[in-house]
């Protein structure tokens, strides 16, 4: 039985793909975790060498730490992504059952528009998006920013959770519309736990790029109060001197929130608890 | 405690109409089964009891209370699904007990319940467990079990033996029948299978294509089926059905059961081959190819042997012999 599938070659030919493939997605972040443990001239003089003794520093990190609010940029892109998560999950979840649940008159058209931003980058409203805030005096606050993740999330995530909704049990909805329970009831305990591998997918698609954002941050929130990670590092950014230094040592520490954050949600892609519910 | 009236209930999905007019009456204390190829509409009529669909027209009366417009939880039903659909999260006591805890029952009454219904399905070893826990045959008794806990007017099943393998269907049949005769409740059943509504039913409503075709005992849809429809559904292997005009009759179709069918190797009526013979033991299946009469199937009771290819000659029993008009319906 096993010959078929696991001779020698084959195992080592797939081991190696699979190993090379690791080495290019790992290397460039390796590099910026390795070169944010050296000093300047170690850094130019040896890119692709590990830390030694004699080019070893930790003048990055001190500098990061030392000018710059940097553990407040790290407060301000953690509440960002974290609120922006949490109301797109929220309302993502909400009007994806809404779209699979019920009929109502144009509710594929209704399914469309939703998704509609998902073909449509938001940043071609950002001059539309700017007067609002202006408008609205909402420019230099998080909730800007939380407010503009919200609206660039939504569209994955009703698309998503919506196919994901259509494959929870009909009977399992019904069952509890018998015994009495309340739609958001059924939404929020019947039906959420059962769609939670999918929750966590559509988690780590939407919490990337918030993290990783420049572009809303620089137009929307640049001030000092509310500067996040990826704009703060900018700092260290000139026109004619770059302190390689400190944007590397940036960069490191702005990969582990993220990295957190995504354990977190992987473990929830195990099923597990749930299977056996309905057959 | 639990009679329902439905009056000329129609149903439609957009353009397409899934039930054209039901009007049926059970009694209290009745079992009753709706039978019918899928897609006959059986469970959407099933559903519109429950409140799970609003019916496009027509009324739905449960102990002469009109609850068209009542939602499932306050018409006094309990449902069992073909899938179990138990709360995953739930330990089995809870999923028995949640619909009553909506309802505000006090705890000691739930407890009470509880006990009850769990010994009678023998779960008590069970009650601490989840869902995931339990075998598919336990799982459909969870479920029978948190539809017992209510005491409601009417039990309405939905197909509850489909998932569970041959042997298990047989027995969890024979505790439903067990469970009607104990609690003397109301019962609608939905089945495909004509075999659980013959052994179950105390009346059988026939659907097909969204209309009744006959509603009657057990008995009396097998001994006089009102049309070719229901002839053909009810009974196992199924109706013979031979064209009328090839056997000189002036009926459109004459039909007849395969038990009343007998076969003699040297004359009879319809001289035909063996085409296969299914020994059962307990009685064979014949499959003759008759010059007059076609394809027909021969239930024999008892063992037969028969070669494909011997010749054999078959006679209909006269007096179980079925005419059909050209509408489908019998003649009388």
């Amino acid at each position: 039985m096993s010959t078929a599938t696991r001779s020698v070659p084959r195992t080592i030919g797939a081991h190696a793909i699979l190993l090379t493939y690791t080495v290019i997605a790992l290397f460039p972040v390796i590099l910026v975790i390795m070169n944010s443990f050296k000093s300047r001239a170690g850094i130019f003089g040896a890119p692709l060498t590990p830390p030694t003794p004699k080019t070893f520093d930790l003048i990055g990190y001190t500098t990061v730490i030392g000018q710059g609010d940097f553990i407040h940029y790290f407060q301000n892109s953690l509440v960002v992504t974290v609120a922006s998560l949490f109301l797109v999950l929220l309302f993502g979840a909400m009007a994806a059952f809404a779209l699979s649940e019920y009929r109502f008159r144009g509710n594929s058209l209704m399914g469309l528009y939703l998704a509609l931003g998902i073909m449509i980058p938001i940043r071609l409203g950002t001059v539309a998006i700017l007067q609002l805030m202006v408008a609205s005096g909402l420019v230099n606050t998080l909730t800007a920013l939380i407010l503009v993740y919200t609206a660039q999330g939504l569209p994955l995530a009703v698309f998503i959770l919506s196919e994901f909704m259509k494959q929870v049990s009909d009977d399992l909805k019904n069952a509890g519309r018998i015994d009495g329970l309340s739609e958001y009831t059924i939404f929020f305990r019947l039906v959420l736990p059962l769609v939670r591998p999918s929750m966590a997918t559509v988690a780590v698609f939407t919490m990337i790029p918030i993290w990783n954002d420049l572009w809303f941050p620089l137009i929307l929130a640049p001030s000092e109060e509310t500067k996040t990670v990826t704009l703060g590092a900018q700092l260290f950014l000139g026109q004619f001197v770059t302190n390689w230094n400190a944007i590397l040592a940036a960069l490191s520490l702005a990969i582990m929130p993220v990295l957190i954050l995504y354990v977190i949600f992987s473990r929830q892609l195990i099923r597990g608890i749930t299977s056996g519910a309905v057959k | 405690m639990g009679s329902l009236n439905i009056e000329n209930v129609k149903k439609a999905f957009g353009p397409v109409e899934v039930l054209k007019g039901i009007n049926l009456e059970v009694n209290d204390g009745e079992f009753v089964v709706f039978v019918g190829p899928s897609g006959c509409g059986k469970s959407t009529l099933l559903r519109v009891i429950a409140g799970l669909e609003d019916s496009t027209s027509g009324r739905v009366v449960i102990d002469g209370a009109d609850v068209s417009a009542t939602p499932p939880a306050k018409r006094g039903i309990a449902m069992v699904f073909q899938t179990y659909a138990l709360y995953p999260h739930l330990t089995v006591k809870n999923n028995m007990g949640l619909g009553l805890k909506q309802a505000g029952t006090p705890a000691a009454e739930i407890e009470r319940r509880i006990g009850i219904a769990s010994s009678m399905l023998s779960l008590e070893p069970y009650l601490e467990r989840r869902p995931a826990e339990l075998s598919g045959g336990q799982r459909q008794r969870v479920a029978i079990g948190r539809a017992v806990v209510r005491e409601p007017k009417l039990f309405l099943f939905d197909e509850p033996l489909s998932n569970l393998d041959a042997a298990l269907r047989v027995n969890t049949r024979l505790e439903i029948a067990q469970l009607h005769r104990r609690l003397k409740a109301t019962m609608i059943y939905v089945t495909h299978d004509q075999v659980e509504a013959m052994t179950l039913a105390d009346k059988i409503v026939v659907l097909n294509a969204g209309k009744i075709e006959q509603i009657g005992g057990p008995m009396e849809l097998y001994n006089s089926p009102a049309n070719e429809f229901v002839a053909g559904f009810i009974g196992s292997p199924k109706m013979n059905f031979v064209d009328g005009a090839r056997l000189g009759e002036t009926a459109k179709t004459i039909g007849v059961r395969p038990e009343h069918l007998t076969v003699d190797p040297k004359s009879g009526s319809w001289k035909g081959t063996v085409v296969h013979a299914e020994h059962l033991g307990a009685d064979t299946n014949l499959y003759l190819d008759c010059e007059k009469a076609g394809l027909i199937t021969v239930r024999i009771f008892g063992v037969y042997d028969a070669e494909p290819g011997a010749t054999l000659y078959a006679t209909p029993d006269p007096a179980k012999t079925y005419r059909f008009g050209a509408d489908g319906k019998v003649l009388k």
